[in-house]
């Protein structure tokens, strides 16, 4: 279907595409089986100027829309949703300050990973997954600093981020206005990490425990307003989930071609599997519900393009895209059969690194219920 | 300032062109019109040394039809600092000599050429004439086959140059001409702003006047070579034993064979 | 101004549109009425007047006619290329084709040697393997190859001789030397010539090469300009039978290289750690394409390749995705070959392959394709998967 990007955005998603096919795809495989963080891959995305993407151009970026990014994440994702986390991660760490950040932070920051560094949020810990409310990272008052003690889980980016974006509770008698955000740079004394998780899928990306000792932060790093980091957090999320959605629609897209290409030229009983009735409405079906997630996606990062944004609609493109994925990475692996099985063909790949969209950036449970809530409150 | 030329050319994908055996006829059905390969080598090079080197001016340079301006964008794209078009009727039916005279007037028109590169051949003439012809018109001394850019000042280089046995390296005094081979270096992808840089540029359009190009020594009347004719290659007749089945078969054959011919 | 370019005659022309496919620089297209124009990108190649079957198309165009005193060329000049102070196997090669059209034209056989102290002592295989006579160039700064030096050398010889025809190696020196010398004398050169021969109406020399990466085969000539230059791919001819007469002239030019010396000098010759012989020189070559590229695949290739005594090389697909270093490349744009066994594994015989590899002795071809072009080049075609085929060959040696 033709949806009608600009000639900017053509030109983003042409130079994603064509860095994943010349660049990740050689070496997708290698840097899944063995965990590489694909920091040879960062440097090209760089040199592409794709990150200059979701920087405004008065902080050495090229302000271009929300689409042009996702069209990014999407293209890139198709080769490796893995490797593509180093660069929607840093998205996601670089929103809040787009978004919420004073004259000095963005100074600091944008134009830092507009030349390619890379940045993490993090909120998530052990007993706070999708309830945000359990956060227990403390960050006391000292002077004009504040002391972070804590321990942040499963965060994207983790170990190999230039900075950080995390929340932590500064007013426990507050509930959801007692906590605030903070840029932490890396190398800041008492910023540790622990191990590198071993994924299931995406294990081309940095995913690590922060831990925090007596961690000393400026009160010039508090990103927004103290009190405030629960409530940006939601706004940010409303935005960012779009890049889940767009990952989802990368991963699925690549099931699909590669079962569809090989449905072509296997034959049994005489004949290319694609021309059995069975197989054909399962890939009608794919193709319809990939579609179906892909115009969900662009027309709401449109509306936020041109100064909308609904979170219901947000909600439900990161849920349907994701489910879909997982849906269609299993159908595309069946109907590789034996083939889509082993190592050597990627679809067994794309089935793992599908089950993390459905979960991260919020579960699609959670997402269930924001459009719920949404919907009960709107429908007079 | 420092002017690095380079030399490129837009060729027809030879990779993909096939032979029509029974039409006797090239089909170049849906063969694109590309950067010729190893002129995109020499560009990266050129653009590497830039990278470095705040004084540098990279400026490419290419003989042929309007539409040959599409590689200059695509280099442009790349971060080239200027593009030029060498375009005119007089030019056509040139061979290497007449191609390396216009685009040796060319340069001395732009002025100054501090390095000039160029891929070591065309896929589509295959000659590696030019680029040595480029360097004899200027007076240049040149490094043909360069793998590596050892070290650079602005009045000499050491550079690597393939050999039959392995390489040579070469002492040479600047200005000169470089002819590189894809060992030299690996090519970087357009970036968004070259993109978009490219897109809003329009190549310097120079005729044979314009360069001060003799119209005896261009084109078909400064073509010492001639077409007389063209046709398909030989296909070499093979014995013909031709053996079918599983693998195990196969190669029993084989090293039958191979035992046989008295190479086991 | 007489009108240059290519017309057509559309009395003859029946619209077939033969020669709109034909053009190799999609520079035809056919107008309202069904006839051909020309578009801007022809470059009066004369493919289209080839391939029309009616003679519907006439190339017309001024031809250069400044010649350089073609009336008194005479003799056919080899170039001896020389490494370490010793004349390489091509040198020898040339002196087949050069005795061949000395002979065809009537006229003598000259070798030309450049070198450093002492490179005369060279000339005699020169005249043993059919040289009437050899020019020598020798001093100490012209030890290394040096392409301004010497083709400043050959200038002014030639300005002095004035041979008809002058021919060399398409190697590293011959395709960097060639150009410079023919561009300073303003004549024409053909590279890579496969087959040389003289056009008996003229005596002009027919110079037939390999183009568009060996999709099609081109006959030139240079009719108003001496000396006709062309270069000549390694193991293409045949090295001459050496005789016994040692009746040849050794003649020496003096030249002073030091206007060019001192902008360029060799600072070492390296020659790269091979495993096994360079592929030129092997007599077996154990070749793999992209139907043969997995690491594993590779190794069995290379084992193979080891057991016969031989040398691995490659397609350039192969090259081009970086597993197996260029100098392994058979092909157009990489080495020629002429082994007494090609063993092509999981290649397909693309025409830029089949080009640097067609004159191997005996070719065996392994190919999951049955319809892959290789099969119509092999004396043996072996239907089925290489990396299979090797396996059970290797392990049932």
């Amino acid at each position: 279907m033709n949806y009608n990007f600009t000639e900017e955005e053509i030109m983003v998603r042409d130079t994603a595409r064509e860095i994943a096919r010349e660049k990740i795809l050689p070496v997708r495989q290698k840097y899944d089986e063995e965990g590489i963080f694909p920091e040879d891959i960062v440097k090209i995305m760089a040199e592409g100027d794709l990150f200059r993407v979701f920087i405004p151009q008065e902080y050495d970026g090229l302000g271009l829309s929300m689409t042009a990014m996702l069209l990014a994440v999407e293209e890139l994702s198709y080769a490796c949703a893995g490797i593509a986390l180093s660069y929607a991660g840093t998205s996601l760490g670089t929103v809040p300050i787009v978004m919420f950040g004073s004259e000095e932070q963005k100074r600091k920051y944008l134009p830092l990973v507009a030349g390619g560094g890379l940045a993490a949020f993090a909120l998530t810990e052990a007993e706070a997954g999708s309830d945000a409310g359990g956060v227990k990272t403390r960050a006391v008052k000292d002077g004009d600093s504040y002391i972070l003690n804590g321990t942040k889980q499963f965060i994207t980016n983790g170990g190999v981020a230039d900075f950080y974006v995390i929340i932590a509770i500064t007013d426990p008698t507050r509930g959801t206005r007692g906590a605030t955000a903070f840029i932490v740079d890396k190398g800041t004394p008492g910023l540790e990490f622990g191990k590198k998780e071993n994924k299931m899928g995406i294990r081309a990306s940095a995913t690590r425990e922060l831990v925090l000792r007596n961690l000393r932060v400026p009160a010039s790093q508090i990103l927004g307003r103290e009190g405030n980091g629960f409530l940006m957090t939601m706004k940010v999320f409303d935005k960012t989930r779009l890049g889940v959605a767009a990952q989802s629609l990368g991963i699925a897209q690549a099931a699909l071609d590669a079962a569809v290409l090989y449905a072509k030229e296997r034959e049994q009983f005489g004949k290319p599997i694609a021309t059995f009735q069975g197989l054909q409405f399962m890939m009608a079906d794919m193709a319809m519900k990939i579609e179906a997630g892909r115009a969900l996606t662009y027309a709401a990062a449109k509306d936020i393009d041109l100064g909308g944004g609904d979170p219901k609609i947000t909600a439900m493109a990161k849920a349907f895209t994701s489910d879909t994925a997982m849906a269609v990475t299993v159908d595309a692996l069946q109907i590789m059969g034996g083939y889509g099985y082993m190592k050597e063909y990627p679809l067994e790949k794309m089935m793992r690194d599908a089950k993390i969209t459905q979960i991260y950036e919020g579960t699609n449970q959670v997402m269930r219920s924001i459009i719920a809530s949404h919907l009960i409150k709107e429908t007079k | 300032m420092k002017n690095i030329f380079v030399c490129v050319k837009q060729v027809p994908d030879t990779t993909e062109v096939k032979w029509d055996t029974e039409k006797g006829t090239l089909k170049r059905e849906g063969v694109a019109s590309i950067l010729n390969p190893f002129d995109l080598y020499a560009l990266e090079e050129a653009l590497r040394i830039k990278d470095k080197d705040p004084e540098v001016r990279v400026i490419a340079l290419t003989m042929g039809p309007k539409q040959s301006q599409e590689i200059l964008k695509e280099c442009v794209s790349l971060g080239a600092d200027e593009g030029i078009l060498l375009s005119d009727a007089l030019f056509a039916g040139s061979d290497t000599l007449a191609t390396s005279y216009a685009l040796s007037r060319a340069i001395l028109h732009r002025g100054d050429p501090w390095i000039v590169f160029a891929g070591k051949q065309a896929i589509d003439g295959d000659t590696a004439q030019v680029g040595p012809g480029i360097a004899t018109w200027l007076g240049l001394p040149q490094a043909t086959y360069v793998r590596k850019v050892e070290s650079l000042e602005e009045g000499k280089a050491v550079v690597e140059r393939l050999t039959e046995e392995g390489y040579e390296r070469v002492e040479i005094s600047l200005p000169a001409l470089f002819t590189v081979v894809k060992e030299i270096n690996t090519p970087r992808l357009p970036s968004l702003r070259g993109k978009m840089k490219a897109k809003s540029f329009q190549p310097l359009l120079w005729s044979a006047q314009e360069v001060g190009a003799e119209e005896e020594r261009v084109g078909l009347r400064g073509s010492p070579t001639q077409v007389k004719r063209v046709f398909s290659p030989p296909q070499k007749e093979g014995e013909g034993e031709r053996v079918e089945g599983k693998p195990e078969v196969l190669a029993l054959r084989l090293s039958t064979l191979l035992k046989e011919w008295k190479v086991l | 101004m007489t009108m240059i370019g290519v017309f057509c005659i559309e009395d003859k022309c029946i619209r077939c549109g033969a020669c709109v496919s034909s053009c190799p620089f999609n520079a035809l297209e056919i107008n309202g009425e069904g006839f051909p124009v020309v578009l801007e990108g022809c470059t009066l190649c004369g493919t289209c007047v080839q391939a029309c079957n009616y003679d519907a198309l006439e190339m017309k165009g001024k031809k250069s006619e400044k010649g350089s005193g073609e009336g008194e060329s005479r003799g056919v000049y080899t170039f001896a290329e020389q490494k370490g102070g010793k004349v390489t196997r091509v040198a020898l090669e040339m002196l087949s084709p050069g005795r061949k059209l000395a002979d065809l034209s009537s006229t003598f056989l000259c070798a030309l040697l450049i070198g450093g102290e002492g490179i005369e002592k060279e000339a005699q295989k020169l005249i043993d393997h059919g040289a009437d006579k050899v020019w020598v160039v020798s001093h100490p700064s012209l030890e290394h190859f040096l392409d301004e030096a010497y083709a400043e050398a050959i200038r002014l010889l030639f300005l002095q001789e004035r041979p008809a025809i002058f021919l060399g190696g398409a190697t590293a020196q011959g395709r960097a030397l060639f150009p410079r010398v023919s561009t300073l004398l303003g004549t024409g050169l053909t590279a890579d010539c496969t087959e040389l021969g003289i056009e008996t109406e003229t005596g002009n020399l027919l110079q037939t090469r390999p183009a568009f990466g060996g999709n099609i085969m081109a006959t030139i000539l240079t009719p108003h300009h001496r000396p006709q230059m062309a270069t000549i791919r390694p193991r293409v001819m045949p090295l001459p039978q050496p005789r016994n007469e040692n009746n040849g002239e050794i003649l020496s030019f003096p030249f002073d290289p030091s206007l060019w010396c001192h902008k360029k000098r060799v600072l070492e010759s390296v020659e790269a750690q091979e495993e096994g012989i360079p592929l030129q020189d092997a007599e077996v070559i154990v070749s793999v394409g992209r139907g043969a590229s997995d690491p594993a695949c590779l190794e069995l290739a290379s084992r193979l390749a080891q057991k016969l005594g031989g040398a691995l090389g490659a397609s350039r697909a192969v090259v081009d995705s970086g597993l197996i270093p260029y100098r392994h490349q058979v092909g157009q744009t990489g080495i020629t070959v002429a082994p007494k066994l090609y063993i092509a594994c999981g290649i397909s015989g693309a025409l830029q392959h089949q080009v640097g590899m067609r004159s191997s002795d005996r070719i065996v071809a392994i190919n999951n394709d049955p319809h892959a072009p290789i099969f119509d080049l092999a004396d043996v075609s072996l239907v089925g998967d290489a990396k299979e085929v090797l396996e059970r060959l290797l392990q049932g040696l």
